[in-house]
């Protein structure tokens, strides 16, 4: 089949003609771009009703039995295949259908800012390597492309480059994803050593080398689950995803809300049949998202940019998702909250992106207020985005995240209480946001002259908040992926997580009525993020800084300035000698050049 | 009468170039005609090349003392025309894109066109003893280009990389000789097909006392830690095409020798009984140096500490000791000369242009000079090794190689000693992100000193000359099974 072919190369074709030809022009940037992820739309869409398949065409992207016939000495191969399987699928229709959105969103964001050209080509370049992550049938394909999307993260993040805070966000997002790939990459080098294979489809029934050693299946399971950390912001390498919001908020929607940050969820889901055969990598990934949920909850609650609390949100709903991966019998739990949480928080960034742009590029909320009549649609289209959040009754949220809860309740164990004690958290952040915002009186003059985004702006909005509310709906989540019910959940945990979100909602409402001028409620210990990103800069500067100067110091003084120039000197008095015989400019050179030459011509006479 | 190797031609092109810009014409038109010329003779060479029989091609002999078996031969394989590929394509860049030079423009060519012939003789010939000899050639005109036309303390840094690299070669030919001297009387030769032959059948009964001459000669020419300090003054003292051409392409005759002689001729066992200290070793260049570079205030002693490091990988495929790992080290070779001769080249225009290269000074360069930063950002991924590089499919076979040479999993935490080195290398690709995206973000983002807003970006040539190496890299990048044809056949092991 040629469909998929097209599907992913034709972004990177639109990435490089933007880069070659199309940055003159707005109409040549933005055209390509949107036009791409447009066929991209259609041919996931219509991939979605073909049966599956593993698509036959494979690239051989290192292959030594090409060069040394069937008995090569090197059993290493590496293709460019595309699995087209009901995960691959069903994650292409959520990629591709919200990047046109966005893209076409973005043409009113960023209509007047500097460097359109390159933000097309930024994001036409995430969409190839997203589409990659997607489709990739081994291991090395799927790191090549992850290692993409963090680049061109890494350009989006860092579109506004002379901005001090966006060139240290780029470069920390980079870093860290890199910290962990490293541990995807050990994970695929003991996955391929203990198995001899790189490719999803065969690694279970190659399993059983490694499964004798329950030890080994562990490690393995959670090095890959490293990258997971690293690109879905799980806890401790979470800080470099609120930082990303420097990035213009169509990128924030698209990257780090709705797809990018999910490919960790994905990853999982896609070697969940071996996870599972590993109880204890389960548990560790359990306690990993649990906590995150909690802990990126309590952070949420005190954070004053209006992105940066729908960050940490998005670093909590990804918690649940890798909870759902942990406690649940099959992974279509997590890729459901992985599919309504993509469409509601895509729709949130892009409201937020709306306030934005109304309020003139202010993002605090605390200059905000009530905004709800002045936005209308940002306004209503939010509320259904926050609601779905929230996991407020027959909204999206409430069917996938319940389940979640649910299933880790019927696991048991610490993980289930935190992503209970999420659910309080939620209603809290979002009631607050959305409540600031919109509500009570004007606390800026931006927030009296805000006014309405256009239409190529609020389109995209109304579009997304159809999905938001009901992608949840079983009749529309049957489509996409098989789920089970918990069986032997007890019959009070439903009731508590809707106890919660009214709490929630009412307290944060009572806190917050009236229209305070400042946050009534201060906690440094949540508004500084736990401290955990001071411990980071700590650790960079003295651990990290401090033994690269002390290795710089050891190089220079000790390696370079003892060793080697004490033993220069040396040879300087030799060459000293023998300046005394009138040799020329390059005396020692010519001296041990000279010496060889005469050594070697005694040891073949002799 | 057959007609001489074509290789002979090769090599005689930057020498005869060298030879008519000293003899006075004009020297910025003859260097380019003459380096366009080596390439598109390379080419040709690669296409005609049958590289499924992995054999030596293109032979030709000049004896010159039968009874000491020295003999001029040339002949190429897979390995050594990727190499060449390598040297041609840095010698256009480099040549390309030298600035108009305003003192003793003549000779300065003819340095650059010298270092050129050297490293193309030292990778067609197939003597051991022209294959050293053309590398001596090579050093001495990077001497005169770093003493005469250097920056900084530039006498220093000449005097210095020439006392350390003439060390590094005298302790070089003591070792080659030792392995001479092994081979039994009447087949002594400096033929390097021959000696591989002999060890293959048993004839030459290599001392340790020879490998670690060789490892060690070999090793400062690399700059192997703990003999590397050289490097990154030389680096920063070079003018831009000394710069390119040592570190992209010079630096590799010491790789190349370690491929083509220590590798083969040393018995494994006797490899494998030193694996530990080279370990030891390999894994200084990738972590402490690594940690030095992260330590850097300017860009040019950065990015020759960076070039240093990097060769850990190159040394860890080595130490791997079978045919991926090999081959990835031959891959990484090529790719690690191209995107540091593209990142010199593309710091030269930056000195060029404001006269200083420490990280405090610079910054927001990205909006004067898009193109620059554009180019820059191109090789710095490159040299992190980003997907789609020549770099990543080079580090991946490494990596997989090595890891896969140690012993496999059983009961208890096992790591062997090759697969901790592995583990250290993964993690230097970390470390080179640090240091890589810290120099691109002081120098081209953040916010911009006023006195640079004038800044003229890179001109139009100088940018061909950097893409032509940013284009090689994502062609073997995207499609790495093109170089393995050649390279692999060439390294497969007894």
């Amino acid at each position: 089949m040629i469909a998929p072919w097209i599907l992913l190369f034709a972004p990177l074709f639109v990435a490089a003609f933007i880069l070659l030809v199309g940055q003159r022009s707005k109409l040549l940037s933005a055209g390509p771009a949107i036009l791409g992820a447009l066929i991209c739309c259609a041919i996931s869409w219509w991939l979605f009703g073909q049966p599956e398949t593993t698509d036959p065409i494979r690239i051989d992207w290192i292959d030594f039995s090409k060069v040394f016939g069937p008995d090569s000495p090197i059993r290493f191969t590496v293709s460019i295949g595309l699995e087209l399987d009901s995960l691959a699928k069903s994650m292409l229709v959520i990629v591709c259908t919200i990047a046109p959105l966005v893209f076409i969103y973005s043409v009113g964001y960023m209509a007047h800012e500097e460097g359109y050209g390159r933000y097309f080509a930024g994001l036409s370049l995430f969409l190839f390597s997203m589409l990659g992550i997607v489709l990739a049938d081994n291991f090395v394909m799927m790191f090549i492309f992850w290692e993409l999307v963090g680049v061109s993260s890494y350009i989006l993040i860092g579109h506004y480059y002379s901005k001090d805070s966006a060139a240290e966000a780029c470069k920390q997002a980079f870093t860290v994803n890199r910290i962990g790939d490293f541990g995807f990459m050990l994970g695929i080098l003991v996955f391929w050593m203990a198995t001899g294979t790189i490719v999803f489809g065969e690694l279970p029934d190659a399993i059983g080398a490694l499964q004798s050693s329950p030890f080994w299946l562990a490690t393995a399971c959670v090095l890959v689950f490293c990258g997971t950390i690293g690109k879905s912001a799980q806890m401790p390498l979470h800080v470099w995803l609120p930082n990303s919001m420097e990035g213009p908020t169509p990128v924030s929607s698209l990257l780090h809300a709705a797809t990018m940050v999910a490919a960790g969820v994905y990853l999982l889901a896609r070697m969940f049949p071996v996870l599972v055969l590993s109880p204890a990598a389960l548990e560790i990934i359990g306690w990993v998202g649990g906590i995150t949920c909690f802990a990126a909850g309590l952070m949420g609650l005190q954070q004053n940019d209006i992105k940066r609390i729908l960050a940490y949100s998005t670093i909590s709903q990804l918690g649940y998702m890798v909870v759902g991966i942990a406690v649940a019998p099959v992974y279509g739990v997590a890729m459901f909250h992985l599919f309504t949480h993509a469409f509601f928080k895509c729709l949130l960034f892009l409201c937020s992106g709306s306030v934005i742009v109304g309020m003139h590029h202010e993002q605090d909320i605390w200059k905000m207020g009530g905004l709800a009549k002045k936005m209308p649609i940002t306004f209503l289209t939010m509320c259904a985005g926050g609601l779905a959040l929230m996991g407020f009754p027959f909204f999206s949220g409430y069917f996938s995240k319940d389940l979640i809860i649910e299933f880790a309740f019927e696991k048991g164990g610490v993980p289930a209480w935190l992503a209970l004690g999420g659910v309080i958290l939620t209603a809290c952040y979002t009631t607050r946001l959305l409540w600031v915002v919109f509500f009570g009186a004007p606390r800026s003059d931006e927030a009296k002259k805000a006014h309405e985004s256009p239409l190529v702006m609020t389109g995209p909005l109304i579009l997304l908040a159809l999905p938001a509310v009901l992608a949840g709906w079983p009749f529309i989540q049957q489509r996409f992926f098989t789920i089970e019910h918990p069986h032997h959940v007890a019959g009070w945990v439903p009731w508590a997580i809707l106890a919660l979100l009214f709490i929630g909602i009412i307290g944060t409402i009572l806190i917050y009525r009236g229209a305070p001028k400042k946050d009534p409620v201060v906690i440094p210990f949540f508004a500084n993020r736990l401290y955990i990103d001071d411990g980071y800069r700590y650790l960079v500067r003295w651990v990290q800084d401090g033994t690269a100067q002390v290795s710089g110091f050891i190089d220079r003084w000790l390696i370079d300035g003892v060793c080697v120039n004490f033993g220069s000197r040396l040879v300087w008095a030799v060459g000293f000698v023998f300046r005394f015989l009138q040799v020329g400019n390059l005396q020692a050179y010519a001296f041990f050049f000279g010496a060889g030459v005469i050594i070697l011509l005694y040891f073949l006479i002799s | 009468m057959d007609l001489p190797s074509p290789l002979l031609f090769l090599t005689l092109l930057p020498l005869v170039g060298a030879l008519c810009v000293m003899l006075g014409s004009p020297a910025r038109f003859t260097s380019r005609l003459f380096s366009t010329a080596l390439l598109v003779l390379t080419l040709g060479l690669l296409v005609k090349y049958n590289p499924s029989e992995g054999a030596y091609d293109f032979v030709s002999e000049w004896v010159v003392s039968s009874s000491l078996g020295i003999s001029l031969s040339f002949g190429a394989d897979g390995l050594s025309l990727a190499m060449l590929l390598l040297s041609a394509i840095v010698t256009v860049s480099a040549v390309w894109a030298i600035p108009p030079i305003k003192e003793r423009e003549n000779l300065f060519y003819a340095c650059v066109m010298l270092i050129s012939a050297g490293v193309v003789g030292a990778f067609s010939c197939t003597d051991v003893l022209f294959f050293y000899a053309f590398h001596e050639i090579a050093l001495i005109p990077t001497f005169l280009l770093i003493g005469i036309w250097g920056s900084g303390d530039r006498q220093a840094a000449a005097w210095k990389a020439t006392i350390y690299l003439g060390l590094g070669s005298f302790v070089l030919l003591l070792g080659i000789i030792a392995v001479y001297l092994k081979l039994p009387e009447g087949m002594r030769t400096f033929s390097m097909p021959d000696w591989q032959d002999a060890a293959a059948a048993g004839f030459l009964p290599v001392p340790a006392w020879a490998y670690w001459l060789l490892v060690i000669g070999f090793g400062t020419l690399i700059s192997l830690f703990p003999f590397h300090s050289w490097a990154p003054q030389a680096y920063a003292c070079a003018p831009t095409p000394a710069a390119m051409l040592h570190a992209g392409v010079l630096k590799k005759f010491g790789l190349y020798g370690m491929l083509r002689i220590v590798v083969p001729i040393f018995p494994t066992e006797m490899q494998v009984q030193f694996l530990n200290i080279f370990l030891v070793l390999l894994c200084g260049n990738i972590l402490y140096i690594g940690l030095v570079t992260i330590a850097q205030k300017r860009l040019d002693w950065m990015l020759g500490y960076s070039s240093v490091m990097h060769m850990g990988y190159i040394f860890l495929g080595i130490a791997g000791l079978n045919e991926l790992s090999l081959s990835g080290a031959a891959v990484l070779m090529v790719a690690h000369g191209l995107s540091i001769a593209a990142l010199f080249a593309l710091c030269g225009v930056l000195r060029e242009r404001t006269g200083t290269l420490e990280f405090v000074q610079l910054g927001g360069l990205a909006k004067p000079m898009p193109r620059l930063g554009l180019l820059f950002g191109f090789a710095a991924m490159a040299s992190v090794g980003l997907p789609g590089f020549a770099n990543f499919p080079g580090e991946l076979m490494v990596f997989f190689g090595a890891f896969g040479s140690g012993n496999a999993f059983g009961e208890g935490f096992h790591f062997s000693a090759i697969q901790i080195a592995t583990v250290v290398a993964v993690w230097g690709v970390v470390i080179s992100a640090v240091y890589m995206l810290r120099a691109y973000r002081s120098v081209f983002f953040g916010s911009m000193p006023e006195k640079w807003a004038g800044l003229a970006d890179v001109a139009t040539i100088p940018r061909y000359a950097v893409i032509l190496l940013v284009v090689a890299l994502l062609i073997i990048g995207f499609y790495p099974q093109l170089m393995l044809g050649y390279i692999a056949p060439s390294l497969l092991l007894p």
